[in-house]
């Protein structure tokens, strides 16, 4: 998973952030933090949308280096647009993640971006895909990432169930990025998510004040 | 069609006054010289079928194939010039896994199409290089986009088929395809090679079948010996049937087709099973004389 880089190894904005992604029955739900950091002590932004789409019914999250994972997400979002226009029909979950891949892997050495690729597609329906730092691409159910993913391995690993329903999965993203968010110094602000299905794409947004609080706070 | 370009035809970068590129069209004549290949689509999958004609003893059988593999599920059968096919055969080879590599699925027909259609057009645009004077069809089946045919000519354009036919016969093929309904059995599809072929009147001739569909799990491969042998049974049969021909198409009337079932309709049908085409029992008696089937036994099986 997402290692931990120390700050050292980083230049200017980075994203100590929490990020994730669990397929629910029906479609999946994608979301992260929204802090940006400099140096783990400086919080450059309070407010910041790491989850992008890159086409309709598919959406990223970006890991690593802020710029580094724009420019590879810039790139990603206008060739999979021509690939859907040179396929007449929409690209598949596995086609947009194998192309963040691609960039990845034959880049590694200048880059530090990984993503979390969540999206809908006619062939396979919900689908999740990792591409971590040095490009490698697997698919998964549920998954999470960024420095505060760390924090909440545990707490995905029991209380994930496949075949979840929307509002269920719903919360459970909420809790996992609220537990994060509360142990990661360097994540925090509100909780972004996107509900994806076949029928179409929805935006959630928790705010810091409307986040689940646990015994201790 | 046979006009005289008479200096508009000494290479593809000129049209003639009449709006035409001779060399392009020159190179389908060469195309048509060449015997014949056909594709089918059915409802679960292609069948390719490629009239090799025989011209020396000493060829090894099941040499000099005109059938490729371009992917695990495509399958491509050419007609014309053997060599610019073949390299052909290799630019879509090139495509396919390309795409895979770079999208991480299987290349949908039409695009690898579209590619190696586009790969074709480019030579039809300079002086410097001839027209591939070869034709191709490429066929795939996938589950969920099903069976698919595409044919692409010296020109370069690509269109979608039912069913086609490329090479010297092609337009006493397409009178025989044009029967076919196209939710119609693999089996009947084997039977229109021979048809056409003895119509052409050629000597010896080897023919190479391959198919795609579901019965294969969506992979391209040749036609099992043993069941190419009882279609080739089965099609001499039906070339000297005519009573049969009438009994399939009181079938026609009786009812919707059954569903396909791929091999297993060749062997019912030449073992006297169930006809899958109307649901009656029958039973064929295939003798070396030919002279004593019985197409409408009610048999118990």
């Amino acid at each position: 998973m997402e290692k931990h880089y120390t700050d050292s190894k980083v230049k200017g904005v980075s994203t100590g952030t929490t990020i994730l992604a669990a397929i629910f029955d029906g479609g999946v739900v994608i979301g992260s933090d929204s802090r940006a950091s400099m140096g783990g002590e400086y919080v450059s932004s309070k407010t910041i949308n790491k989850v992008i789409q890159v086409h309709d019914r598919i959406f990223c999250c970006m890991a690593g280096s802020l710029a580094d994972a724009q420019a590879v997400i810039k790139s990603a979002k206008s060739h999979l647009s021509f690939h859907s226009v040179q396929m007449e029909s929409p690209p598949l979950v596995i086609a947009a993640a194998s192309v963040l891949k691609e960039l990845c892997y034959k880049n590694k050495d200048e880059l530090q971006a990984g993503f979390l690729t969540a999206g809908w597609d006619s062939k396979k329906g919900a689908q999740v895909y990792v591409v971590s730092l040095g490009g490698m691409l697997i698919s998964q159910q549920v998954t999470i990432g960024g420095s505060g993913s760390t924090y909440i391995y545990g707490y995905i690993d029991a209380k994930y169930k496949p075949n979840m329903t929307r509002e269920e999965c719903l919360q459970f993203a909420t809790n996992a990025l609220a537990l994060a968010m509360g142990r990661d110094n360097v994540s925090g602000g509100v909780a972004h998510l996107v509900v994806i299905t076949g029928k179409g794409v929805e935006h959630v947004v928790v705010p810091g004040d409307k986040l689940p609080r646990f015994h201790d706070e | 069609m046979s006009s005289i370009g008479t200096g508009y035809d000494l290479s593809a970068s000129t049209f003639s006054p009449d709006g035409r590129v001779f060399q392009v069209e020159y190179a389908m004549k060469a195309v048509e010289n060449s015997s014949t290949a056909i594709g089918i689509r059915c409802k679960d999958g292609i069948v390719f079928g490629v009239e090799k004609l025989v011209l020396s003893k000493l060829y090894e059988e099941g040499s000099n194939k005109r059938i490729f593999n371009i992917d695990r599920h495509v399958g491509m059968a050419v007609a014309g010039l053997l060599a610019d096919a073949r390299s052909l055969a290799e630019v879509a080879r090139e495509e396919a896994s390309n795409f895979r590599s770079n999208y991480g699925h299987d290349i949908p027909l039409k695009h690898l199409s579209d590619r190696v259609a586009m790969y074709v057009h480019a030579y039809t645009l300079y002086s410097a290089v001839r027209p591939f004077g070869c034709s191709f069809i490429l066929g795939s089946y996938d589950k969920d986009d099903g069976a698919q045919l595409y044919m692409v000519d010296p020109s370069g354009i690509s269109y979608g088929y039912w069913g086609c036919a490329i090479g010297k016969a092609k337009q006493a093929a397409k009178t025989e395809i044009e029967k076919l309904q196209f939710n119609c059995l693999f089996v009947f599809s084997f039977t229109r090679i021979y048809i056409v072929h003895d119509e052409v009147k050629d000597k010896a001739f080897e023919l190479e079948l391959s198919w795609v569909g579901d019965v294969t799990n969506g992979r391209h491969e040749l036609v099992p010996k043993d069941v190419k042998e009882e279609a080739e049974k089965y099609a001499k049969v039906r070339l000297y049937e005519t009573e049969c021909s009438e009994f399939y198409n009181s079938c026609e009337t009786a009812g919707p087709p059954a569903s396909m079932l791929g091999v297993r309709s060749v062997l019912q049908v030449v073992c006297g099973k169930r006809c899958c085409r109307c649901s009656t029992w029958t039973c064929f008696l295939f003798q070396d004389s030919l002279e004593e089937e019985d197409d409408s036994d009610e048999d118990n099986m």
